[in-house]
Order: C-alpha cells, then sequence, then structure tokens
C-alpha cells in the first residue's frame, strides 16, 4: 500500500528497513531474517533496528540516516507486531525483559511499573486521576474517524474509565491501550528522487532525535522523561526549533497508557512539567484546540501494534500535514508536527519533528 | 487519497522525503559527505582477547572491558566525544526479550543517543557510518559481541532460527544445512574436502601467533579429514568452534578522525545484503548475499579489480567451504581456479593475498554477531601495522566479510585503506 500510494514499486526502493518488538512475540530467532523477502527485502540492504517499544518511530530514522547519508535515494520502512500469538495474553513475553537478578524475581509486569510511574507523576505534581482519564476519553472519541481503530468509542466518559476495572492502582482497565496485531510501512526519498519522480504531496523531515537512559529504571526518578527531552533537543536543533510550544502546531506522543500522553508532551518541552494535564482539561489538546494532539486516536483508541504503532505516529504526521486526514483533519492551518515513541525499560525515546 | 476511504486493515501508506540539501547540520558547517565518496575513519579498535568461556565476565562486564580497550585507543570520553552508540544484537542469544534495555551503562551511553541492529557487526558499522555521513553524529561507537559460552542450547538456538513450519519441524542438528551447502558448492566448484581441510590448517596454524584468538593449533589437513563427520562432508574440524569476545570500534567523521588519530584507518567502502530467507528458493553454490554485499562495497570504495587491489583479506569461515565459497562471491578468488590457488598457497600468511590472516573463525573462533566486527578489527590492525607476528607487509587496502550463519543468507562488506 505504501508503495502503491506514492506511484512505485518494489524495484524503485535501494535499501529496506525493518522494525518489530520481542523476537518471542512470534517465537522465532532472528525474526528479521525470517521476514525479509515480505518486507521486500531479497537482494536488497536490508536491516532490522530495534529499540523495543521505541522502534515505532526509530525505524523510520533509521531510515532517514540511509537516505541523508546520500547512499540511498528510496528506502522502504516495514514496521510489523502480531501479538495475538501469544496466549493467553502477550504480557507473559514481557516476563523476560528484566534485569535477571533483581527485577525477575520479583515477577513484574508492564502494567505493575507503569502504575508506580503514574503514581509517582500524579504524586509529584498533585494531579488528579480525572485529568489523566480525560485523555483516554478524548484518544477514544479521536479514534472513531481511523478505519484501523480497535477502541474508538464516540460517547466515552470519564466516568466509564474511571469505573473500569482496576488493574494496578491507580490504573484502570480503560487506561491502557490493547495488544494489537497490525503492519506499517513508510517510503522516505531523498529530495532530487521526489523531485525527479513529481512523487505527488510529500512531506519533510525536520529533525530526528533519540537517548536512552540508564538500565537501573530504580535509579531515576520516573516523573519526567529526561531521555525524551534530550531527545527532543537533538531533534529541534535540527529542526531549528528553539520555542517549541509555538512553533510546533500538532503532536502525536506515543500514548500506550493515558498518563504517558502527558508525561511525553513534558518531555517533547511542549509544556512545562506539570502542565500538560491542564491543557487537556482546557480543551487545547483536542483536534479543535491549539495544540491538536493525538488527533489520529493514538494507541488509546486505536490500538498498540508496538512498532507498528509507526502507522499511527509518523503516518498521522503525513497525513495531517499533507492534508490527507479525512475525518480527522485537523480543522486549522498546520506547518510542524512532531511524533515519539517510547521503549525499553522506561528509558528511550525516539523523536520525529515534520513539516509540510 | 483519503486513507479512511482506502485502508483496511492495520497497515498504513505514505510517503515522506526528506530534504537533504536543506539539513541544518550541513549548513551548519559541518563537512557536506558526497554520495560516492565515504570519509569515516576507524580511531578506536577494542578487541577482548577470545576465550572458549568467560566465567570471569558477566555479558555487562565483557562489553565494558571492549569499550574501556576501544576508548582508551581512540582516547576519546564516550560520555562528552562519543554521539551515538550502537550494539548488534538478537534477543535469543543474549536470553532476555528486549536487549536494547540492557546496553547503556556499560557503554557509557546513559543519556545519549543509542540503538540495537540485529544484525551482524558490519551491518551495525555500516549504521554508524551513514549515522556520520548524515550528519547525525561526528563520532561513533560501534559493539558486538559473543558471551556463546552462557548458552547451553547453542544448536537449539540456530534451529529456533529456521522457518517454524516448513523446516525447523524436521529436527537435528542444524549444522545439516552446513553439509547440504557443503556438498552442493563443492560440486559446483570443483573442490575437494582436502582443499577445505587445508583451510582449516591454514587458519588454525594463523591463530597460533594471534593474541586474540582462541584456538590456534598445529594441524595437518590428514587431522581434519579424519575428524569425525558432522553431516557428510562435512566433518568436527570444518566448524569453527565457539568463542566469547566483544569487539567495540570507534568511528569518527574525517576531520575529527584525523584530529584525534595519528592513524586513522578509512571505510572506503561498505555494503550488506540478504539473498532469500527460504532455504528452498535461495542459491545453495554461489554466495549471492557477499557478491551483492561486495557489489556496493566496491562502487563507494571506487574498487574495480578486487583481487588486484586487495592487499589482505579477512572472509568468514564459520565452515571451512565458506572461505572459498566467499573468496569467489567476492571476486577474490576466479571460479574454476580457486582449488589451484589454495594448494599454492595463495591464501596462506606468505601468499599473493594472504586471508584470513587472523586466524579466522576457524582458528580465533566463532564469536556470532562479533564476527564481522573482529575481521574489520583485524583487517584495521593489519592496515595500521599492528598486526604483530601475522603482519602482512606493506598492506594498505583491506576487505572483511561476514555472514550471520545458519541459516541465513545475510552477509556484509567494508573496504578499509589507509593514506589519502
Amino acid at each position: 500500500m505504501a508503495l502503491d500510494s506514492a506511484g512505485l514499486t518494489i524495484d524503485d526502493v535501494d535499501a529496506v528497513v525493518f522494525g518489530s518488538a520481542p523476537d518471542a512475540f512470534d517465537g522465532i530467532h532472528m525474526k528479521g531474517e525470517n521476514v525479509l523477502d515480505g518486507c521486500g527485502g531479497v537482494g536488497k540492504p536490508y536491516t532490522r533496528v530495534y529499540t523495543g517499544g521505541g522502534t515505532g518511530v526509530f525505524s523510520p530514522i533509521a531510515a532517514y540516516w540511509h537516505v541523508a547519508s546520500g547512499m540511498f535515494d528510496c528506502v522502504l520502512v516495514v514496521n510489523e507486531e502480531k501479538m495475538s500469538s501469544c496466549q493467553p495474553h502477550a504480557q507473559s513475553v514481557f516476563g523476560y525483559i528484566w534485569d535477571p537478578i533483581l527485577d525477575r524475581p520479583l515477577k513484574p509486569n508492564l502494567v505493575w511499573i507503569f502504575a508506580m510511574e503514574m503514581n509517582r507523576y500524579m504524586t509529584v505534581h498533585g494531579i488528579r486521576y480525572e485529568d489523566i482519564a480525560a485523555v483516554a476519553v478524548k484518544n477514544k472519541r479521536n479514534a472513531v474517524a481511523h478505519p484501523c481503530a480497535q477502541l474508538a468509542d464516540a460517547n466515552i466518559t470519564v466516568d466509564d474509565v474511571k469505573n473500569s476495572e482496576m488493574m494496578a492502582w491507580p490504573v484502570r482497565r480503560l487506561d491502557i491501550s490493547p495488544p494489537s496485531d497490525g503492519a506499517s510501512a513508510l517510503v522516505i526519498a531523498s529530495e532530487d528522487f521526489v523531485r525527479k519522480r513529481k512523487v505527488e504531496s510529500p512531506v519533510w523531515f525536520g529533525g530526528v532525535g533519540w537517548c536512552i537512559d540508564t538500565t537501573m529504571w530504580t535509579d531515576r526518578d520516573l516523573y519526567f522523561p529526561e531521555y525524551l527531552a534530550r531527545a527532543s533537543k537533538m531533534a529541534y536543533k535540527q529542526a531549528r526549533i528553539d520555542r517549541p510550544r509555538e512553533q510546533i502546531d500538532f503532536a502525536e506522543p506515543y500514548d500506550p497508557f493515558d498518563y504517558k500522553e502527558l508525561h511525553h508532551m513534558e518531555g517533547l518541552l511542549l509544556c512545562g512539567k506539570g502542565e500538560a494535564p491542564v491543557l487537556t482539561r482546557q480543551g487545547v489538546t483536542q483536534r479543535d484546540g491549539d495544540l491538536p494532539t493525538c488527533p489520529s486516536g493514538g494507541l488509546l483508541g486505536v490500538g498498540n501494534p508496538i512498532a507498528a504503532t509507526m502507522g499511527i505516529k509518523v503516518g498521522e504526521l503525513y497525513w495531517q500535514l499533507s492534508g490527507q486526514a479525512g475525518k480527522r483533519q485537523i480543522p486549522h492551518e498546520i506547518h510542524t508536527g512532531v511524533t515519539n515513541a517510547w521503549g525499553d525499560l522506561m528509558q528511550f525515546s525516539s523523536v520525529v519533528v515534520m513539516r509540510a | 487519497m483519503d486513507p479512511s476511504d482506502e485502508l483496511d486493515a492495520a497497515a498504513a501508506t505514505r510517503i515522506t522525503a526528506i530534504p537533504v540539501g536543506r539539513s541544518p547540520f550541513i549548513a551548519n558547517g559541518l563537512p557536506q559527505l558526497g554520495a560516492q565518496s565515504l570519509r569515516v575513519g576507524i580511531i578506536g579498535i577494542g578487541v577482548v582477547p577470545f576465550r572458549p568461556a568467560t566465567p570471569e565476565y558477566s555479558w555487562k562486564e565483557i562489553m565494558y572491558e571492549g569499550a574501556s580497550r576501544a576508548y582508551a585507543d581512540a582516547g576519546v570520553d564516550p560520555r562528552e566525544d562519543v554521539g551515538s552508540f550502537i550494539t548488534c544484537a538478537e534477543d535469543y542469544w543474549e536470553g532476555f526479550g528486549i536487549f536494547d534495555e540492557f546496553t547503556p551503562d556499560q557503554l557509557g551511553a546513559v543519556l545519549r543517543p543509542a540503538c540495537t541492529v540485529t544484525g551482524d557487526g558490519i551491518q551495525g558499522l555500516a549504521q554508524g557510518v551513514m549515522q556520520i555521513q548524515a550528519g547525525l553524529a561526528e563520532v561513533v561507537a560501534v559493539e558486538a559481541h559473543s558471551k556463546v559460552s552462557d548458552l547451553l542450547t547453542y544448536e537449539g538456538v540456530v534451529r529456533h532460527a529456521m522457518d517454524p513450519i516448513w523446516n525447523k519441524p524436521l529436527g537435528g542438528s542444524p549444522y545439516y544445512l552446513a553439509g547440504l551447502e557443503m556438498e552442493a558448492y563443492l560440486r559446483a566448484a570443483k573442490l575437494s574436502e582436502r582443499d577445505c581441510a587445508a583451510v582449516v590448517a591454514k587458519n588454525r596454524q594463523n591463530a597460533m601467533t594471534n593474541e586474540r584468538a582462541a584456538h590456534g593449533l598445529k594441524l595437518d589437513p590428514e587431522d581434519v579429514l579424519a575428524s569425525p563427520p558432522i553431516s557428510t562432508p562435512l566433518k568436527e574440524l570444518d566448524v569453527a568452534p565457539l568463542a566469547d569476545t566483544a569487539v567495540v570500534l570507534v568511528l569518527a567523521a574525517e576531520p575529527r578522525a584525523r584530529k584525534l588519530s595519528s592513524e586513522p584507518v578509512w571505510i572506503r567502502g561498505i555494503g550488506w545484503s540478504s539473498d532469500s530467507p527460504w532455504l528452498e528458493t535461495r542459491s545453495w553454490t554461489n554466495a549471492k548475499y557477499a557478491e551483492d554485499a561486495a557489489k556496493m562495497a566496491y562502487r563507494l570504495a571506487k574498487v574495480r579489480a578486487p583481487a588486484k587491489e586487495i592487499d589482505v583479506a579477512e572472509v568468514d569461515d564459520k565452515f571451512s567451504y565458506k572461505e572459498p565459497q566467499h573468496l569467489e562471491a567476492l571476486g577474490l578468488s576466479r571460479k574454476g581456479s580457486t582449488a589451484k590457488a589454495i594448494r599454492e598457497g595463495t591464501f596462506g600468511l606468505g601468499g599473493t593475498l594472504p586471508v584470513n590472516a587472523s586466524g579466522g573463525s576457524l582458528g580465533c573462533g566463532n564469536v556470532i554477531e562479533a564476527s564481522g566486527l573482529h575481521r574489520v578489527a583485524e583487517v584495521a590492525l593489519q592496515l595500521r601495522g599492528h598486526a604483530g607476528r601475522n603482519q602482512v607487509n606493506g598492506a594498505r587496502t583491506g576487505l572483511a566479510a561476514s555472514w550471520r550463519g545458519l541459516p541465513t543468507a545475510t552477509g556484509a562488506v567494508a573496504v578499509l585503506g589507509v593514506g589519502k
């Protein structure tokens, strides 16, 4: 579909980048090798990059450096996740992402540690639960207009979220995005290639950044994602953005949990620490607000096929900036968007700034 | 197109383009590095000497050791000078989900740009070269390691990479794939088992004088021929024994490389490619991936007659027959005359094209994803004149070629040079 929409075929592609989260989802060692024919990688330079949940916005960054290095004109990025093969639940695969001595014997799971992070964030800033649940409501409503949406709901309310099953206090079931299957693809090409092939409505990379924090998550203050702030600064420097709140028109922060959208807005330097819930309450982050946030419906509304969320994140920047978002289109003029993904053990972020 | 109408599944479509010429990094005065001329140098080399087992190191400590050696060699502080870190690793080799989590601390990469490439070390090296060419970083550290001695079920992990429906259920040791390929290749290339045995004897002999090698041994080809069969014609001594190591290379953009190092080794060309992942549809006699990867690397390095222009080569030899198979695919040995060249000692330490002077995987040890990066390090040491008793005199241009091992058909090639 990506090649069709660009009017290209696999023969036009010089190299392929693949992204996917743990191999254990597919139960195959070297899964990048196993799927390379499906990605069009046979007989081509093919690479899989891997930064856990951050892969969704990281593999497009890898494709960016393929082209920006001058070594390739046209690169296909394919991201895939198939979580439904894991029975009874994909969470079982996450049993192997912990330090084998310090963490694993405690049998932690992701909902527990994210509950700790959410609690820390709420406690430091005195944030009310309802202001966080409002993010889930907004995104699930936004997702109504998304053709891939798994959990869209036009009528959901904060009370629905608050009254859903308690998973690990303060996290309720509807605070979390669902496990999903999915695949997405992008074509990334040089300026020359776009001109020569007369590709319609390209959207341009403004800047890219990525950053990792220490493995020892227990040594970090979880209330603020410093690694994201650093990744953002790297991307903003390239994009010559020094006042992100004014120069960025909309955002697609990674939202596997509702508090993560707020956390990431702060890490993306789109507002001060602890201010994101206020902006949400004021309606600033609604699709027609001053800083539309997750107009796609995000992971909360569309779904969370980990690496394949590239289609919801970088994909939404493309559709919004090229005016092709249909019913999801932000009603006012936009020029610059930012997105991020979040991965590893609450320690990694990748950031992409794009411009029309 | 309104995607709302077009999309029927969770697949998405878009075209995005990059204004390379407008990249602010380039405008801000970093060198504009032309497409056809790579300007990236290796300024730091760290190799933990190979050993069959390293009980005194954890996997984190062996990475730290490799990184410390490379940073000391380059004279850089990772927390100040290194702009990006790349680790080459696979979850199942490591015994983790998302191994990327466990990489930053021991590399000095905390709160810095870092990522994992699930590939061979030369594939990781290629990403570092592109990051520098794209102006995203001036100095990049590339790491790959093997703590394969921690694996109780090495063959089981290899088998776990085979297609789960068509191939894996056949069971058995995955080495039967190498036995089949060896048979097909020897017939097609008119090589004998004795020629492969000579390769083993040469490489293990070379390893005797390489301080980084784990499996140096004085062997006669007869010993190899007499070793127990694994999957005919593959015999026990045709297989590279496993080893542990960590290898780290520090790369830098040309001006920084000249400032930081008195003897940068330039990456003149790099290429990587994959043939079909299906056993049933790939080329069995010819290493197509190596041929394609070499084509790319030679184009970038402007190498036209590789057999004449390359002074020293390190090519993958995880199995004995892989060395001649790769030499032919790389254009370093003419198809049909490889057997003669082996018999004449062309690829020996004193030959006209020394191949695997380090001892290769057969002599140093198979260090899985670190194999390619290690061979780049060995070529770089040769070009610096630091290869000790295995030094090839006057080497100015060298080549390293990798293969990811069974059951893949993926490989990468780097062409290195010193001087202008």
